[in-house]
This record gives C-alpha cells, structure tokens and sequence, in this order.
C-alpha cells in the first residue's frame, strides 16, 4: 500500500518536473521570440531606398541611416584588423608555446576575466588610455582599439580551441620534413585551423558591432555632415544612434529608429549564423 | 662567427637570417600571449592613476559611505552609495528572474530533452545573447516601462524593476549555457547508478545530478550576476537615473554604470568630478573582477572532480 503511493508520488513528481521545467524552458523560447519578432514588426517598415542610401535629417527624425551603417563597418573593420594578429598569436602562444606553469594558469585567468569587465570600464579605459594619453583623441582608431581590448578574449579563446583540435601527428610529420616549429605552425597548423579560429573572429566582431558602452566617449558622434574619411575621423554607429535617438530627441521617430535596431539585429545575427553554418560545414568536410 | 667557406655560404647566409627572423616572430608571439595580462593590468593602472584625485580631494571612505551624489554642485557632493544601492537593487531584481528560469531551462535541456529539442534551444539561447543590449534597452522602453506602470499602478514607469527585468533576460543565456555546461560535466555512471536503485529521471536530477554540478551552477549565478552588474545601455534607458537612495525597487535608481555613462560627456577632462567617475568605475572594476574570480576558481575545481 505504502509503497504503491510511493511510486505514484515519484511518478506524480517527475510529470511535473518534467512540465515545469519544460514550461520554463518553452518561455525562454517564447521570449528569444517576442524579440525578434517585435524587432522585425516595428522595423520592416522603415526599410526602403532612401532609408539605406540617405543620411538622417532633421536630428535623424527624418531621412536614412547610411552613414550610421557606413561607420559601423568602419570601426569593425578596424577593430578586426587590430584584433585578428593579435588574437591569433596570443592563441598561438597559449596552444604552441606556452609551458604548463603559474604564468600561463594567470594568462588563462586574465583572459577569462577580460570577458566579465563591464563595457563600460573598457570604455573609461579607452577615454584615458587611447583618447587622451596616445593622443588619438575622438576617433575610429581610438574606438577601435577599444573594441579590440573588448573582443581579444574571444578570439584568443577560439584560436586555441581550434588549434588543439589539430592532430600532433601532422605536427610531427611536418616536423620531420625538416621544417621548423614556426614554419609548422605557419604552414600547416594554421590553415588547418582556420574555419574554428575565422568563425571565433567573427563571432566576437559580430557582438563588437553591437556595443554602446565602449564607444560612449571614445569616437561615436550624434550627428556628422560627412562620411568618415579616415582613421582619425568621428563617426556614427547603429547601437549609438539608437541610444541617443531615444535618450536626446523628443518625439524620435519610432519608425526609423526601429529599422535601425532591425538593420543591427539582422546583421548581427546573419553574420553570426553564416560563421557557425560554415564552420559546421568545413568540420564535416575534413576528418582526422 | 668565422668567414663560412664560399660554397656553402649563401645557404649558411639564409639560415642565419632565417633564425633571426624566426627569434623576431616568436617574440612577437610571446608578447601577444602575455597581452592579456597586459592590457588588464592597464586597466587596473589607468583607473587608479585617474580616480587619484578623487581618493585625495574627496576621501575614499567618504566617497563610499556618502549618500549624497550632487556632482554640479559647488562644492560637489560625491556620495556613491545611492549609485552603489541602485545597482544592488536591479542586480537583486535581475537574479531573481534569471536563476530559476536559467537553471529550470537547463535541467529541462540537459535531462529531460531530446537531441534535436537541444541543438534548437542552443541555437536560440545564441540569437537571445547576440541582441545587443541597446536593442534590449529599447523593447523595454516599448513594452516594459509602460506595462510596469500600469501593473504596479505608478507614477512612472522607469523603475529598478523595469531594469531588472530587462537585465534577468539579458542575463539569461549566459546562466543557462554554463548550468547546462556543468550539468553535462557529470558523467553518466552517476545517473545511471541512480536510475539502477529504482530513482526517476527527477529524483536522479533533483539529488544527484543537481548536487554534483552545484558548484558549476554557482559559477554560472556568478557570472549572470557579473553579467548584470556591469551592464550599462539597458539600465540606463529603463531606470530613470535618479540619484537618490531608493526606499523601495519600485523607485527610479540610477547604477553605478548608468551614472558613468550618463555623466562623463559633460565633465572637464581632469577635473574632480572626471576623477570620481573614474574612481566608480573601479569600484565597478574591482566587484565584477571579485567576482569573475571566484566563478573561475570554482569552475577550475570541478573541471578537476570529474576529470579521472
């Protein structure tokens, strides 16, 4: 008797554990949802020639976003260029080189904690460090370098993934060719790693273009007549102008605002899901 | 080195230049390897060296202890502790929505889902942590300030509350794919000696496989607590930025991060009040790095307890 209620009590229990978290799990999914489709609603609407191919009038209530989306490819073209040499060698480093030591478990621990210092700080560090010490004052490259503090971690994290997942033997059979470690790793470790090191890259720059926080005071401007012309130049940005339109210009126009958070989303995520898809792809394609 | 012999020299030649380009490139190599350290110890150095004026005029204890932020003011009032409150106060919030829904969601995805039913949750979980936060910022302006007026029945919208929330969601793939990450750690033998003496699937989760990942989860609540700590667009389109002491989490507060943001466009590049920000961002600084810390220890640790 007893026991029989036991067993219907645990059955009871795991139907509802099984509702509950499943309930739970289904309204994360519900809300991923409601955003995108919220976004998307709200967005569609605004996206046309003039949108894409006008720069903003009236404090931006009016007109397009072209040099807003020209200056965010801008500055992450920048930060990609400052970023990818310096990611991949420090993942270099960590796979290739790097003794099992204190020193290395501390480069580990600092590269872990750089992804949990607030934007905010990065950007605080930007304004000192590259603004006003180097001089570059309020600039695409200051930005950038910014930015490049922000995203490292990430691409140092995915260069060394992938960097493990290259089998010893074609280091050692390259190796006995006579080549030395450097040219190994230049010659046949490196391409072998490419798709997990490119799609970790852009993942991070992916993110990077979303940012607000760290280009606050190191370069975003609210309005400008002209295209950037350069690194030294200011320039507009899609997550800035969002914050500012809403934050600075009574009456905002809801319309272009949101084709503007739909233009970033879609382009994040686009880029995002091309990167993880090719690199899936070029797994299946070679087999160690 | 002495003159080579004619014949061999060229060869000889090349290898030298060989070397010394090879000693440049690793180098190189090295130094980008330590640029992690690097950079984070900049950090460190520039916030101290710039928030030195602010711990000399205005007093470290007097800046953290002080309840009265009136920067404009002459002379300026640098009290941090409304900031420091507020950011408590949307934190609290946010945990609250991010904890139970982060780990249900990955005890559901780990131990009772299907292999398909996984990937798509995964896929999912990515686009949720890719929306950057200033999109974030602006459905909560859309949707959540006008629903948290009208449900609580206040004056305005722009509340710690309306932050939280915000922030719970933001925080909640990062809570979800570390749970779900330590989750998967536990090796199967456990639940399969749990299913052996007669338990189901929920009593194996609920006091075996649950107990045996609880320091990742920790880690993963670490993490989504840094997350939220640190996170500036979102808080400071949705709480108002009042900087006063709040009495209750339905009052606009104004975050450490949000103060930063909001006020070092319109400060004099070295003057006091550039240095007291400076100064917050350090106290920001040296919380989130406290606690990335201690989340990354405690993850070190159970990577060694299942690694045989």
């Amino acid at each position: 008797m007893s026991r029989s209620s036991r067993t219907r009590k645990a059955r009871t229990a795991e139907a509802t554990a099984k509702v509950v978290t499943g309930a739970i799990a289904l309204s994360v999914v519900a809300v991923a949802i409601f955003v995108f489709v919220y976004i998307v609603y709200n967005g569609i609407g605004a996206l046309d020639w003039t949108f894409f191919s006008e720069g903003p009038r009236d404090r931006g209530r009016e007109g397009g976003i072209l040099p807003i989306i020209v200056g965010t490819l801008y500055l992450i073209g920048a930060t990609a260029g400052l970023t990818l040499p310096i990611g991949v060698l420090a993942g270099v480093y960590l796979a290739e080189y790097a003794p099992r030591n204190f020193t290395t478990r501390a480069i580990r621990l600092a590269i872990t904690n750089m992804a949990g210092v607030p934007s905010i700080v990065y950007g605080l560090f930007g304004l000192a460090a590259f603004v006003l010490l180097a001089g570059f004052g309020r600039s695409i490259i200051a930005a950038a370098l910014t930015l490049t503090c922000m995203t490292l971690p990430v691409v140092i994290t995915a260069t060394e993934e992938a960097l493990r997942q290259i089998p010893q033997d074609l280091r050692q059979a390259s190796l006995a060719l006579g080549a030395t470690r450097l040219r190994t790793i230049y010659k046949v470790v490196l391409p072998a790693a490419a798709p997990g090191i490119i799609t970790g890259a852009i993942l991070g720059l992916a993110r990077a273009a979303g940012e607000t926080a760290p280009i606050l005071f190191t370069g975003a401007v609210f309005q400008m007549r002209r295209l950037p012309d350069g690194p030294s130049s200011q320039f507009m940005a899609l997550p800035y102008h969002i914050y500012a339109q809403v934050t600075s210009v009574p009456g905002w126009n809801r319309e272009l605002i949101w084709g503007t958070a739909l233009v970033l989303v879609l382009g994040v995520s686009i880029v995002s899901v091309m990167a993880a898809w090719w690199r899936s792809v070029q797994r299946r394609k070679v087999k160690w | 080195m002495t003159t080579p012999p004619t014949h061999s020299g060229r060869r000889l030649g090349r290898t030298t230049t060989r070397r010394a380009a090879e000693a440049v490139v690793r180098a190189i190599i090295y130094l980008c390897g330590w640029m992690a350290i690097i950079i984070l110890a900049a950090i460190a150095v520039f916030l101290m060296w710039n928030s030195f004026r602010a711990v000399n005029e205005a007093g470290l204890f007097t800046m953290l202890s002080g309840t009265a932020w009136y920067p404009t003011s002459s002379p300026g009032k640098f009290g941090m502790l409304p900031l420091i409150v507020g950011s408590l106060y949307v934190t609290g919030v946010a945990l609250v929505v991010c904890v139970p829904v982060g780990v249900a969601a990955a005890v559901f995805i780990s131990e009772f889902s299907g292999r398909l039913v996984k990937e798509v949750m995964k896929s999912i979980i990515e686009f949720m942590a890719a929306v950057p936060s200033v999109v974030y910022g602006l459905i909560g302006v859309a949707v959540l300030i006008p629903f948290v007026k009208d449900a609580f029945s206040l004056m305005s919208g722009m509340t710690a509350v309306t932050g939280g929330i915000v922030l719970g969601i933001m925080s909640i793939p990062t809570v979800i794919s570390i749970s779900e990450d330590a989750l998967h750690a536990v090796p199967e033998e456990l639940r399969q000696g749990s299913a052996a003496l007669g338990n189901t699937r929920w009593q194996t989760t609920f006091k075996v496989t649950l107990p045996a990942a609880s320091s990742g989860i920790f880690a993963a609540v670490m993490l989504g607590l840094g997350r939220a700590i640190g996170e500036t667009m979102a808080v400071l389109m949705l709480t108002g930025n009042a900087a006063v002491m709040p009495a209750s989490v339905f009052e606009s507060v104004r975050t450490m991060t949000g103060t930063i943001a909001a006020e070092m466009g319109e400060v004099v590049q070295g003057g006091l009040h550039y240095s007291v920000l400076f100064a917050v961002g350090l106290v920001l600084f040296t919380i989130t790095f406290g606690i990335n810390l201690v989340a990354d220890l405690v993850l070190e640790r159970q990577r060694k307890r299942w690694r045989r």
